[in-house]
């Protein structure tokens, strides 16, 4: 177990990188504190496999170092590092059975077997695999494959940190969700540091304490699901995130006051900064229907089970507004009205307004 | 509703007239020779089973057959490790791959009798390349045209440098298609070298390795033309193989009945190791 820390990371695929645009990664400061449960997200291509495979070892960063506990390990292999990593495709070694599985990272290490044993067999019953232990892995199906990958990485009781690399890629829906939640019953039980990297944010928000947000090989928010969710930093983390995502409307700043369409709207708190592209971002659940405010038309209403997203066009603007069931028919001209606590002015992207008091 | 009629047999005659006549009477027509004598002019005789008698008691066939074996199990120790070797050492990605791959087929491009006559020439004492390096720079006593060892250990070099590149090239498809998330995997486990290639790359090969043994085993317990081109079965009857036995029976003598019974023998010994061989090697995976 150990803290995490990564200073100036940067990492370029290409031999001589010139301009910012041939990184992978850019620029990354980041701590990952002993015992914590993170999700990595963001979309493919973002640079969360290359950041994950730099601090398992399997890529040496262009620049910057990784640090376990103060200690550097940027030069170290991956098998010095003491970390576990479950990858996209559940790795097993055909060969072997689920037993021998589960014990061969212990074995190489020379652990007693005694031990080895022992460790087996409290890893089989927190994945309830005790039953299959004798089988040859080739024959599992894919879930129990992932989960044998997974007991290899939790075996050793000294990893300093678990990596999960979309590890639920390749299971079936409905075993997504049970699978899920096992991950994060391990997490209770073992205490080990954690990194789940995905580009599905039920994954992500369910699983972490603390979602690190990616995009181009940049962080763009760090929090948990709730602030994420709520106080977007940036219009990418808004629409990345929700569904449907955040509204990303144009908008006009003058003197201090924020317009959209013609119309003054309140913001939760005063405005920051000046010039760039303003925009105005509010999330569909906290766009309502009302007698006065912003006149729009109805263009399109889904119904998704719950509630209802209706997609409003004001001007040539589409807003969306999440709200109980169909209150409204397509065609209809309606009013908006954006809770002013969660409407935010955004600046080139990046949040410009001051959180309300 | 269902009806049912016969008519599916239509869809199966095409492929039963096409096996009739490129196996079924071709092998008829051997086991119609066999069990009959003839002096020629279309007259024959019912000899019962005493050609497959004869065949089985002879200490000529004994000896081809002792040869044959011993031919096979030689190339098939030094092409399939040889083989795994040169392909776990051949890149799996860049410019040198294409480059790699012509490499390896090359020798399997070259028509047999045309790989007899090269190493004939070649290995000729005083006068072929190897020849005069072994005995003039080497001063090793090589003769393969006088000396049954010397002549062993040409046809032996000789198939392993035309069909290594089978099971490279087989082998090398097997590795290729095993995804770096193995290796990765590997290398966090701490496995060692030995470890990745007995429990991740062997296991992967495997299927593509049961195909590369038998396919050498079938080529090389089947081998006529190489050996006939480059020692005729020479010096005396050390490298006479089963068919070069076989042509001499038949061909050369022109005993169309024991030719014809040791043919037989000869395909029921060949499917029978074959079967083996595949039953072995893929027992496992029945489990």
């Amino acid at each position: 177990m150990a803290k995490i820390t990564l200073s100036n990371l940067k990492h370029s695929y290409l031999p001589n990188p010139s301009g910012p645009d041939d990184y992978a990664l850019k620029e990354i400061d980041l701590d990952w504190q002993d015992g914590g449960a993170y999700a990595l997200l963001g979309p493919s291509g973002c640079g969360k496999s290359t950041l994950l495979n730099i601090i398992s070892g399997l890529l040496h960063p262009s620049e910057g170092r990784i640090l376990f506990d103060d200690k550097d390990v940027t030069d170290l292999p991956p098998d010095r590092r003491n970390i576990a990593q479950v990858f996209q495709f559940p790795v097993i070694y055909d060969t072997m059975t689920v037993r021998e599985n589960l014990a061969f990272p212990l074995r190489n290490r020379g652990v007693a077997e005694a031990k080895i044993a022992e460790r087996v067999a409290e890893i089989a019953g927190m994945l309830e695999v005790e039953e299959m232990l004798d089988t040859r892995a080739a024959h599992l199906s894919p879930d129990n494959k992932q989960k044998i990958s997974m007991g290899r990485g939790l075996v050793r009781d000294d990893v300093n940190v678990v990596m999960f690399d979309e590890p639920l890629t390749v299971i079936d829906p409905h075993l997504k969700w049970k699978l899920r939640s096992k991950l994060k019953e391990l997490h209770q039980r073992v205490r080990a540091t954690m990194i789940y990297v995905t580009h599905d944010q039920t994954e992500a928000l369910t699983f972490a304490d603390q979602v690190v947000v990616m995009q181009e090989g940049e962080i763009v928010q760090i929090g948990t699901p709730v602030e994420l969710f709520e106080r977007p930093q940036h219009t990418f983390v808004g629409h990345f995130i929700g569904s449907p995502g955040m509204n990303i409307l144009p908008a006009t700043v003058q003197d201090g006051r924020v317009q959209f369409h013609g119309q003054d709207i309140a913001v939760e708190g005063a405005v920051t900064g000046d010039g760039g592209t303003t925009e105005l971002g509010v999330r569909p659940e906290f766009v309502t229907l009302s007698d006065t405010g912003i006149p729009a038309r109805v263009r399109k209403v889904a119904d998704v089970g719950r509630h209802a997203v209706i997609e409003a066009m004001v001007g040539d603007t589409a807003v969306k507004a999440v709200v109980d069931h169909a209150e409204v028919e397509q065609g209809a001209e309606v009013h908006l009205a954006f809770a002013t606590h969660q409407t935010r002015l955004y600046r080139d992207g990046w949040l410009s307004t001051e959180a309300a008091r | 509703m269902r009806t049912e009629n016969q008519k599916a047999w239509f869809f199966v005659l095409p492929v039963l007239l096409l096996v009739a006549f490129n196996a079924l009477i071709p092998i008829m027509t051997v086991v119609n020779y066999s069990v009959q004598e003839t002096f020629g002019n279309n007259v024959f005789f019912w000899q019962g089973l005493d050609w497959f008698q004869q065949i089985l008691t002879s200490e000529r066939f004994h000896a081809a057959l002792g040869r044959q074996f011993l031919f096979t199990f030689l190339i098939l120790i030094i092409e399939v490790p040889l083989g795994i070797i040169v392909a776990l050492s051949m890149p799996r990605k860049g410019v040198w791959v294409p480059v790699c791959l012509v490499l390896m087929a090359l020798p399997m491009l070259i028509p047999w009798n045309v790989v007899g006559s090269m190493w004939n020439i070649f290995a000729l004492p005083n006068i072929g390349l190897l020849g005069y390096f072994m005995n003039d720079v080497l001063g090793v006593n090589y003769d393969m045209t006088q000396q049954p060892f010397s002549a062993w250990v040409t046809i032996v070099v000789m198939d392993v440098w035309h069909w290594t590149s089978l099971v490279v090239l087989l082998s090398y498809a097997g590795l290729v298609s095993i995804p770096d998330a193995y290796y990765q995997a590997a290398k966090i486990d701490g496995a060692s070298p030995w470890k990745v290639f007995r429990y991740i790359q062997l296991p992967k090969m495997k299927t593509v390795l049961t195909i590369a043994i038998l396919l050498r085993f079938m080529d090389s317990f089947n081998i006529y033309t190489e050996p006939f081109v480059l020692t005729g079965g020479g010096p005396g009857n050390s490298t006479t193989l089963l068919s070069i036995d076989l042509v001499k029976i038949a061909l050369g003598q022109f005993d169309l009945g024991p030719a014809a019974a040791m043919s037989l023998i000869y395909f029921a010994i060949t499917l029978l190791v074959s079967w083996l061989f595949y039953t072995l090697m893929t027992k496992d995976d029945a489990q």
